[in-house]
């Protein structure tokens, strides 16, 4: 079996299990936690895109993710404009705002960039809550109305799990793609050596601005899909603690790899359901997984679970041989 | 095919290369040879566009690439080696000669993400011409590996088979035999030489005497960064002021 037929079978079959696993939930408690990890693992793969791939460091997506949000929310509440068109302009605002911005702050390397994104996030926050007469402020914006295809409209947790789910799963597929082509071995190239990357032609500073785009683009998609599924937004949700939750997943789940992002978001998004009971303890928990997977398995979970496979697999052979 | 104008660099108030002009001809191997210091690797650094020369002009051909950026220079046929080989660690050893055909191929983003059939065909392309070029430096076996697990040895050669398949018109070696052992010099001065029959000139920055002698056709000499000499191989091994700046005053 060659290597992209493998690939091919593993996403049909991680497209199969999602498609499927609604039919074995009772209650829309689940079908709700499964929506936001589908949300996160967009976020999740849209930032690893910068991270993993290209070595370039955010700590200001939430603040794509709430343009995304409040662009949609605000073209839809007070404007006439069909929510699918409001979509479309929130991705293109928030790509051509990162494409404005990224051109100065992605030539900062390291802390620099850290820190210039983190003030990028903190200036669009404060965005968010003063200007009220837009975005609701602090007390948020509400009555978004919600995605329809015709009659079918996007207003129950069933519905709202296959809307949420097939963007999912078209932004994993897409990014698989981006990423085993000649711009994903160049955004590698740029992580492992800048200057062997120009010198092999690769025009550095315009694809880093390109693909830090693609990523604002990806996160203002998902913004948009929030706001239309909550119908309720408020600055709350796009600060500084969820840009570094989006980077928490991107390296719990694994840098470079596209399951890994999912995996990261699932377990973010599931452990504040289980840890309800350690109350405010839970920031240690996460503090304490980010170090002990940066000590100890760099390459995040998936590559955990890669191993492991590896090793099941290889005493599997090891019997077959012996008997 | 590659020509150099009264070259002047400085650092600061240090100057590390003084009125240095010099010219390549095509589809030759020249040696630039001289001691630590002389400015060997800040020349190939100012040819490639890595540093800004304070002075002078760079030519390739008739074209003036004297300010060109390095990602512009790939495209026109001028690439480079480094004295540390700058390998893509996390890549595979084929990924690594795949980057090499970036300029070669031109699928933007969304076609990527899309893989209209277009770029699928290029993909494919990308591929061939890679594994082509690892047989060419005899590397087939190791394609699947990561870059950094290579040994030494078989990484420069990854690294001159990657700056293969940008298909140049002129390599720029810095070293090319430093590190390597006297088995792998001799299959790196035999590789050099198909190189060269590819109609491919080459520039090589080098300490060791025995290969630069063996196979460049002309030799030039750097000495605190001015050109000392030029010449063959045989002109050089008995120019007097060569000597003395090797061996100091007799």
């Amino acid at each position: 079996m060659t290597k992209e037929r493998r690939q091919i079978l593993i996403f049909l079959f991680f497209a199969a299990a999602v498609l499927v696993t609604p039919l074995f939930l009772k209650g829309s408690y689940f079908l709700n936690v499964l929506i936001f990890i589908g949300i996160n693992t967009m976020l999740a793969v849209a930032l690893n895109l910068l991270l993993g791939y290209a070595g370039q460091i955010s700590l200001g997506h939430a603040a794509f993710f709430g343009l995304g949000a409040y662009i949609s929310g605000i073209l839809t509440t007070r404007f006439p404009i069909d929510p699918w068109l409001a979509m479309m302009l929130a991705g293109f605002c928030a790509a051509g705002l990162a494409f404005v911005i990224g051109f100065p702050i992605l030539k900062l390397k390291g802390h620099y960039l850290a820190m210039a994104t983190l003030g990028f996030g903190i200036i669009m926050y404060i965005i968010f809550n003063e200007t009220v007469g837009w975005t609701g402020g602090p007390s948020g914006l509400s009555s978004i109305p919600n995605l329809h295809i015709g009659s079918l409209v996007f207003d129950n947790d069933w519905n709202n799990y296959y809307l949420i789910w097939i963007f999912t799963l078209g932004v994993m597929l897409l990014s698989i793609n981006l990423s085993q082509s000649r711009i994903g071995r160049a955004l590698r190239a740029i992580h492992d050596s800048e200057v062997a990357a120009r010198v092999m032609g690769v025009n550095v500073r315009v694809l880093k601005v390109q693909i830090f785009a693609v990523s604002a683009l990806l996160s203002a998609i998902a913004g948009s899909l929030y706001a239309h599924t909550m119908t309720f937004i408020s600055p709350v949700a796009f600060g500084f603690n969820f840009s570094v939750e989006i980077l928490t997943m991107v390296i719990i789940g694994g840098l470079g790899s596209i399951y890994g992002s999912f995996l990261g978001a699932a377990i973010l998004t599931m452990l504040p359901e289980l840890l309800r009971v350690f109350q405010d303890f839970d920031i240690i928990i996460y503090g304490l997984m980010l170090i002990l997977i940066t000590m100890y398995m760099p390459g995040g979970l998936i590559s955990g679970i890669e191993m492991l496979a590896k090793f099941v697999m290889s005493k599997i052979r090891g019997k077959q041989s012996n008997a | 095919m590659l020509r150099l104008d009264g070259i002047n660099k400085l650092f600061g108030g240090l100057t590390a290369l003084e009125d240095v002009s010099l010219s390549v001809t095509k589809r030759s191997i020249t040696g630039i040879i001289g001691p630590n210091g002389a400015g060997k690797t800040t020349l190939f650094n100012i040819v490639t566009g890595l540093y800004t020369q304070t002075s002078g002009q760079v030519y390739l051909g008739e074209k003036n690439i004297s300010f060109f950026a390095p990602e512009s220079l790939a495209s026109l046929g001028l690439v480079r080696t480094f004295q540390n080989v700058e390998l893509f660690g996390q890549m595979t050893v084929l990924e690594n000669v795949m980057v090499g055909l970036h300029t070669r191929s031109k699928s933007g983003i969304f076609s990527c993400a899309f893989k209209i059939p277009s770029q699928i065909r290029e993909e494919k392309y990308i591929k061939e011409k890679g594994l082509k070029w690892l047989k060419f430096t005899g590397l087939t076996d190791c394609a699947d590996l990561n870059a950094c697990n290579l040994p030494f040895g078989k990484g420069r050669l990854l690294e001159i088979s990657r700056a293969l398949a940008v298909e140049p018109q002129i390599i720029l070696m810095d070293e090319p035999a430093a590190g390597l052992n006297s088995r792998e010099t001799v299959e790196l001065a035999g590789l050099i030489r198909r190189i060269k029959e590819l109609g491919i000139t080459v520039v090589l920055v080098e300490h060791d005497m025995e290969l630069v002698m063996d196979i460049c056709e002309s030799i030039i000499v750097l000495n605190l960064g001015k050109k000392l000499a030029c010449g063959t191989p045989r002109e050089i091994q008995e120019n007097a002021a060569v000597i003395s700046a090797y061996l100091g005053e007799g």
